[in-house]
């Protein structure tokens, strides 16, 4: 692997971390995500939408794992699609994946090791970084313990040290509560607002709630298009005593994606 | 309402008294566990010989902790090895070409009239591993890596390396046990060639499918014929020795000019 200069890893300010203009992304042989415009800066996104908006697709496009049928796509001002140099934008992004897959014989240590190694972090700042990380989310105590004698939450967390052991400019975790305890998920909202005061952290979850707590702005996409883009306090706004939910904020999300879904039946 | 036990219960309980009946000590017990009031009483109704037994116990784990050097943190430096190289499980697929191979070097020892099958099967022995060096399903990570920067060629080859560390020394002594027709360099050389092919087929159409699919057309066009006419091809004789090398560094060459194609993994 070749040595990454200073310059390389440095950080760098975008107006916009993420630019997406008519993006279309194919998972499998369908259009998950069909014409969607975006545009996240700093602070923290709540992606918000029901099963098979699109959501996954968006993130695994962002994270430049899967490439743009269509549109373009513009992360942390570097082109990501068609023959685009992927490297300078992957060096400065998180990642955890819904599905999140790990080596059971690894320790904690040697997982977030690793992928900070993969993502060429110059090699005298990855065990600092690595114990940063794993303090973050509370698991130093268990920093020497293989990952398969770890619990889901533990595993979640885990997967959230991996993230952002390399400080991402561009942070994307596709449902990052699943299987944390109430304590937990408080830290994690915790731990998102702090990283979200200098940089973009995207955050899928169904748990209206967390973006509510959690999140500045409320991403909601529907059959792979963006249907609202806006502030949380806003979002509640939308809804009334007519529309399902449990809080202001559900009822909000709930009217928004019924009026699209009547919108788009027309 | 709750009821809580009598403190005499929770002294009886403490005890181990024999004469509290089966139910009463099942009651107390689940009341203990919603209960850290009657917690607290029954951790004072300890009798003094529990205490002194616990105070015992302490201070000899405390003498073992003063007296240990402490747990020794694991050596960095091994790890390191294993997680640039071996994150893969080659085990499994590396039994089956082990077996596969083991049986061809027999058959071609004692089944004389037949064409030498390690031979035959030398140029698909390191493509399973190297299928699996990426693909969704043997690598639980896969997606993890996906999106880091050091996702491309150059991890392809590490992995391919790997593969061909493990496979070679097995084609050589699989190769020495059918010696008597076997010639080293018609084993090693095809060997190589699929593998260069297997990379710039996989830049198209993903490295698992390229590894599949050459072996099935090997299978159909070269095996299958060679064992129905019982003579080895031309293509497997010494003549061809210098083409098989030719085409390896050709196709060495072209997957090198290919690398860019590497940087995303979902077209494998």
């Amino acid at each position: 692997m070749r040595a990454v200069s200073t310059a390389e890893t440095a950080t760098t300010t975008h107006p916009w971390a993420v630019q997406a203009e008519a993006l279309k992304v194919r998972a499998g042989r369908h259009l998950a995500v069909d014409g969607l415009d975006l545009r996240l800066a700093t602070g923290v996104h709540g992606l918000l939408g029901p099963n098979g908006a699109g959501k996954t697709t968006l993130m695994r496009a962002l994270a430049t794992v899967l490439k743009p049928a269509g549109g373009r796509l513009t992360v942390l001002g570097r082109p990501v699609d068609g023959r685009a140099d992927l490297r300078p934008a992957r060096r400065a992004l998180g990642y955890l994946p819904q599905h999140f897959g790990y080596y059971p014989r690894f320790t904690v240590r040697e997982f977030v090791t690793y992928m900070a190694w993969l993502k060429e972090m110059p090699k005298v700042a990855i065990p600092a970084a690595t114990q940063r990380a794993i303090d973050r989310v509370g698991l130093s105590a268990k920093a020497d313990a293989r990952l398969r004698t770890l619990s889901g939450g533990m595993l979640r967390r885990a997967g959230v040290a991996q993230a952002i052991v390399n400080d991402p400019q561009l942070l994307l975790m596709d449902e990052p509560t699943v299987g944390l305890d109430p304590e937990q998920r408080l830290d994690l909202r915790e731990l998102l607002r702090d990283l979200g005061t200098d940089a973009c952290v995207l955050v899928s979850t169904h748990l209206v709630e967390d973006v509510v707590a959690a999140c500045t702005e409320v991403v909601l996409v529907n059959e792979g298009r963006l249907v609202w883009q806006g502030a949380p306090a806003a979002l509640a706004a939308h809804g009334d005593d007519g529309h399902a939910g449990d809080s202001p904020a559900e009822r909000g999300y709930s009217a928004l994606l019924r009026r699209h879904r009547a919108a788009a039946a027309r | 309402m709750t009821t809580h036990p009598t403190p005499s219960e929770i002294d009886r309980y403490a005890d181990g008294d024999p004469g509290l009946d089966e139910v009463t000590v099942w009651s107390v017990e689940m009341h203990l566990e919603n209960c850290a009031d009657c917690r607290a009483r029954l951790a004072g109704s300890t009798t003094a010989e529990s205490r002194a037994l616990v105070a015992e116990v302490a201070a000899a784990v405390d003498r073992e902790i003063a007296a240990d050097p402490g747990p020794t943190r694991r050596a960095f430096s091994g790890t390191r090895v294993r997680q640039r190289w071996f994150v893969g499980a080659p085990l499994p697929w590396l039994a089956m070409t082990a077996a596969v191979l083991g049986t061809a070097a027999l058959l071609t020892r004692f089944l004389p009239e037949m064409p030498s099958l390690v031979l035959l099967l030398a140029p698909l022995a390191p493509l399973p591993g190297v299928a699996a060096a990426w693909s969704r399903r043997a690598d639980p990570a896969w997606e993890l890596i996906a999106g880091t920067p050091s996702t491309g060629l150059t991890m392809l080859l590490r992995r391919t390396a790997v593969v061909l560390v493990l496979v070679i020394p097995v084609l050589a002594v699989v190769a020495a046990v059918g010696a008597s027709r076997t010639n080293p360099a018609l084993v090693l050389l095809p060997c190589l060639a699929f593998t260069a092919a297997t990379l710039l087929l996989g830049s198209l159409v993903g490295v698992h499918r390229a590894a599949l699919g050459l072996m099935a057309a090997w299978a159909a066009a070269v095996v299958a014929p060679s064992l129905a006419a019982a003579e080895l091809p031309t293509l497997l004789r010494p003549a061809a020795t210098g083409g098989w090398a030719l085409v390896t560094a050709v196709l060495a060459a072209l997957t090198l000019l290919r690398a860019e194609s590497f940087r995303r993994l979902t077209t494998y």
